[in-house]
Formats: C-alpha cells, structure tokens, sequence
C-alpha cells in the first residue's frame, strides 16, 4: 500500500480510483486459458458447458451475495422460469433466433427478481433465505401444475433450437453450444464486472459493510438492494436459457432447492466477493462431480459431503480468500437460531 | 429563519418518556451544543431529527420546510448530515473510497453503474479537498479497518461533511480519542468552514465551552436551559442538576 505524504493532485485520486477496476494479468490469463479449453478439451464439452453454465449461475448469486450481502436460496426460481420461457419459445417459435430468446429469458427473470425483491428485502438473512425459498418453491408446483404447457414431470418435449445468429448449429459434439455458453458468460461477466466497480458498486459495498451509516450519506438503501437483485435475476435467468438451449430441454428439475444450495456450495468453495470464486468455484465442483462419480457411480454425494465439511472445517483462506461475506452470513444466521447476538462488525471505545 | 425548529417533539416507548416537548431552536451559522447527563435523552432527540425515531408527536423544521416525514437519506439530500458517537464506517473501504462514494451519491452519480469510479473530475477534486481538510492525506489509500482510531474518528466526520450539508450534527465526536490524536480531531472541527451550522452533541465540557456560542442543556427528555455559554455555565440549576455531577466524573 503507498503512503503518499504532501498535497495530493486530483489525477493522483482519480488514476488511483480508476486503477482498482484495471484488469490484471492473472485476469487476463483466466480468460485466456477459458478460452484455449475450446481447443485443449474437444472431448470434454459437455462438462465444460454445463461448468460454464453453473458458473454464470454462481456469478448472480455472487452478485447479491458477495456484494450485497444477500443469501438466497431461491436463485432457480429465476433459473427454471427463464429456462422454461426459453424452451416454450424456441418450441412454440415465437422468438427463433437463440440469442435474442437468451436476453429475452434473461429480461423475464428479471421482472420476476423486481416483483419478488420487495418481499426479500423486508426481512434478515433467515427470513430471505425462506423467502426466497417459498418463491422457488411455488413456481416449480406453478410449472407442475399446468403440465399442459410445461410437460410437467415428462419435462418439455420438442424443443428445436434455431441456428445461433441463424449460423452456428448446435451440434452434437456439443462444441458450438459450448463456446456459446462461454462467450455469453465472457459478456455477462464483463458487465457485472464494470458495475461492481461503478460508484453504483461502490454503493452496494457500502450498504453490506454498514447498512446504517449509508442511509446516513444519502444512499437510497433500499433501491440500490431492489437494484441489484434485480440485475442478479437476470443473470440467473441467462443462465437458465442457456441451459435449457443447450440442451434442448427443460424439466421441472430446474426449479429444484439442489440447483440453489448447490450454487451456495460453489461460492463456498470459490469465495464470494470477488466475481470468480462463481467461475473458479464451478469448474472445481463439476470436476470434482465428475471425478467421483467415476470412482464410485452410486455413492458420489458422500464424497462430495466429505469434501464440503473438510473445506468449509479447514480452509479458511482459498483462493482469493473472498468467502467472507458467506461466513459472516453463515454467523449471523448461526447466531439467529441461537439467540446469540452476532458479534459485533464495529466495535470501537464507547464514548460513555 | 432559523435552520432547525423541533416544535413540541415528544418521543414515548410504552410508558416511558424519553423527550417531552422539545422545542430546540438552531440559528443559522451557528455552533450550538446540546448537553445533558446521560439518559437525558440526546441520543432520542438526535435519532429523531435524522429520521432513524419517528417522533410520536411534534414536528421537525429544516430551513422552514416540515420533515417529520422525511425518510433519512432524503434528509441527507435536503441538507442534514450527521456523525456517530460510535464508529460506523466502511471498514473494508479506504478514505478515498468511502468519501470518493460519498461525495459521488450527492451529485447524483450513485446510481451509475457503467462509468468507473473516478473518472469525473468535479468528484475527484472534491475529494481531494475533503481528504486534505481532515488530514486523512497520509492514509487515504489504508484500509479504514486498520487506521489509528484517532484517524477513523476523522473520517466519521469526513464523510457527514462529504455530504455538503447546511447542517451538521456531531454525536460526540472526540469520544474515546486518546491524548494524542485528540487536538488534530478538536482542530479540524474548530476549522469547519463557518457557514455550516453545527449541532455538537457531547459530553466533554471542555470542548463544549470552547466551541459553541450557544448551549442547550436536556434532562430528563426536557430542555432545561438555553442560553450563551457564560449564562448557562453560571446558572445555578444548570450547575445543580448537570455540572457539579458530571465534571468531576
């Protein structure tokens, strides 16, 4: 950290605050290693998609998580309702070109975050979590529900994706779908990037840090969160529509509570606060998946368990060490049941 | 016009009446303290005028306009800001961030989400003065979690002051700084520019008489006595009730 001593010229600050969002190299070479996997991997596809797509999934839950300071459980709501308004327009073909009905899915979940944020934002970490759960939950039975248009527990049948920009097939090898999923969570990942640094994002940190004290300098608290899970909703969505393009299918499984804890297991193994503990935290974890599912087919979750208790137990700094806003939320919930006050983020002489 | 007018502000938690019938009074320009032993009731009346206690009765003037109503950062837009007597900072934000975000949300870029950070130069000049004002120049790029809490108590003030207001309220701010960081605090406060009213609530009589020009004293949820320093430092209700408890302690 530089000391500076003396008058400080305005370009100093100014190159200062504009150097935070500078992209480093290990940034640079994650982004190019991501995208040397489309020729290093050819046989792996398929993992690899479905990593792009959980992580793109984890980047919205970090987005309200890490920088807002939100925990959920209900991001598939917005992931199976944009998979499903995916698949019943490619199906239906009121909207072909799989691009346009990406951002559109993306715009619907989106809608669903901005209704749905007034009733998460009333509460405290247990009371969204359940919150966010219920809305899941009740979509999924919505869906179950009207199985006339949603082919309930058969999942969605006849899905014909387009041509991508009515070129790119999506091809069995799964190589077009893939670099598709990648360069739509390149996209997606550049713009939650520039707006966690934008004075808007500055603002989100502010409001988790001390909700308090940033009312007391004006920020509308409420709106920015409103804001923000809104925009994450419609990550999730994307998300969604990707899965659900890429595979040119949708079941009732996507509004699953798995689908939402596992993304809290993604950010608790990649770190939250940081935007790649989603990305760094899905690969390892469908690795993982994929690697003891091999060993043993039918007793793969054990392992998994085993390894989430022996991270979450030993690893206190993983890579980045960005998982403090889970642990904090983690205590906070933990002191809650309790009836523990957590302890305190602040404190500081009293002037009594 | 005054600035601040609280007219019959009464706040009850069941039974318990925590301010009666305050009726404070702030002049323009002023350097107003308002004391009082604890439990008098400043912190009720100071949470009341920020907005975080919704009065039960009484209404709150702010130049001449009612914002009893008001929710507390609109308040904040219409020119009251307030400090903390107990710390409540963005630890994990350095000064130039935390008053960089201040100084961006009151001129309405706060809710920018694709410009970076510091790329208006009307926001980073700002910024440059207010860090130079409270001498946080030397630890502007620290993270505030470790500054000296000296330091910190400055940028707690720093970031009231970020918001540009008409009025300022100080909740105790030399409050539990050492010996030796606490001229370069009384210094700054004493160098506040003089067209920003100050509402300095504090327990410290020493900063009291050397700093406002006028003093109001509150126990038990009531104004008690108004006066210039000399009138109520001389006032022999004011001495029974207030100082001859306090000053010693």
């Amino acid at each position: 950290m530089t000391v500076k001593h003396g008058p400080v010229p305005a370009d100093d600050v100014s190159a200062y605050l504009k150097s935070r969002a500078r992209w480093s190299p290990l940034e640079i070479a994650f982004w190019i290693f991501a995208f040397a996997t489309i020729w290093l991997f050819p046989g792996k596809y398929l993992i690899l998609k479905d990593a792009a797509i959980l992580a793109l999934f984890a980047l919205s839950l970090d987005l309200i998580l890490g920088y807002a300071g939100i925990l959920s459980l209900g991001q598939a709501a917005f992931f199976g309702l944009a998979g499903y308004f995916a698949g019943l327009a490619a199906k239906y073909g009121f909207i072909n070109e799989p691009v346009i009905a990406l951002v559109c899915s993306g715009i619907v979940a989106a809608a669903l975050g901005f209704v749905t944020s007034f009733l998460v934002l009333r509460g405290s970490d247990l009371t969204r979590l359940m919150v966010t759960l219920g809305v899941s939950l009740m979509l999924g039975e919505v869906a179950n529900r009207y199985s006339d248009i949603t082919g309930g527990a058969d999942g969605l049948q006849g899905v014909d994706i387009a041509p991508i920009l009515g070129r790119f097939n999506f091809d069995l090898y799964g190589h077009n779908g893939y670099v598709y999923c990648l360069v739509v969570l390149f996209v997606c990942f550049v713009i939650a990037r520039r707006i966690i640094y934008s004075p808007f994002g500055l603002s989100l940190r502010a409001i988790k840090e001390n909700g308090l004290r940033a009312a007391a300098i004006g920020i509308p608290v409420k709106w920015r969160l409103v804001a923000i899970y809104t925009i994450s909703a419609g990550f999730a969505g994307i998300a969604g529509g990707l899965l659900t393009q890429t595979t040119a299918f949708c079941s009732l499984d996507v509004f699953s509570l798995e689908r939402s804890a596992d993304l809290l297991l993604v950010l608790i193994i990649g770190g939250t606060g940081y935007l790649y503990g989603g990305l760094i935290g899905a690969v390892i974890y469908k690795l993982l998946q994929d690697w003891i599912a091999n060993l043993t087919p039918q007793y793969w979750q054990f392992w998994i368990g085993l390894v989430l208790v022996a991270i979450v137990l030993v690893g206190r700094d993983r890579i980045g060490g960005g998982n403090a806003a889970l642990r904090a939320a983690v205590s906070r919930l933990g002191a809650r049941m309790t009836g523990r006050p957590a302890a305190l983020g602040n404190a500081a002489p009293d002037g009594n | 016009m005054p600035i601040l007018e609280t007219i019959g502000l009464e706040k009850r938690f069941g039974g318990i009446v925590a301010a009666h019938n305050v009726n404070l009074t702030v002049e323009k320009g002023a350097r107003h303290a308002l004391i009082g032993p604890n439990g008098a009731g400043k912190t009720t009346v100071i949470n009341m005028l920020t907005g975080v206690l919704k009065p039960t009765t009484g209404r709150i003037m702010l130049e001449g306009r009612d914002i009893t109503a008001v929710v507390p950062h609109q308040r904040v837009r219409l020119g009251m800001a307030r400090t903390f007597q107990i710390n409540q900072l963005f630890l994990d934000l350095t000064p130039l961030e935390s008053i960089g975000l201040v100084v961006s949300e009151r001129l309405g870029l706060g809710g920018d989400w694709w410009r970076l950070v510091g790329t208006k130069s009307a926001v980073t000049e700002e910024i440059v003065e207010i860090v130079k004002r409270f001498r946080l120049t030397d630890v502007m790029h620290v993270r505030t979690a470790i500054l000296p809490y000296g330091k910190q108590r400055l940028l707690e003030i720093a970031l009231a002051f970020a918001c540009r207001p008409h009025l300022l309220l100080l909740d105790e701010p030399a409050a539990g700084v050492p010996e030796v960081e606490r001229h370069e605090l009384l210094a700054t406060i004493e160098a506040l520019p003089a067209e920003v009213t100050v509402l300095l609530i504090e327990h410290d009589m020493d900063l009291v008489f050397s700093f406002a020009d006028r003093i109001s004293v509150l126990v038990n949820g009531t104004l008690f006595v108004d006066g210039a320093p000399e009138d109520v430092a001389r006032d022999p209700r004011v001495k029974a009730v207030y100082l001859g408890e306090d000053l010693d302690a």
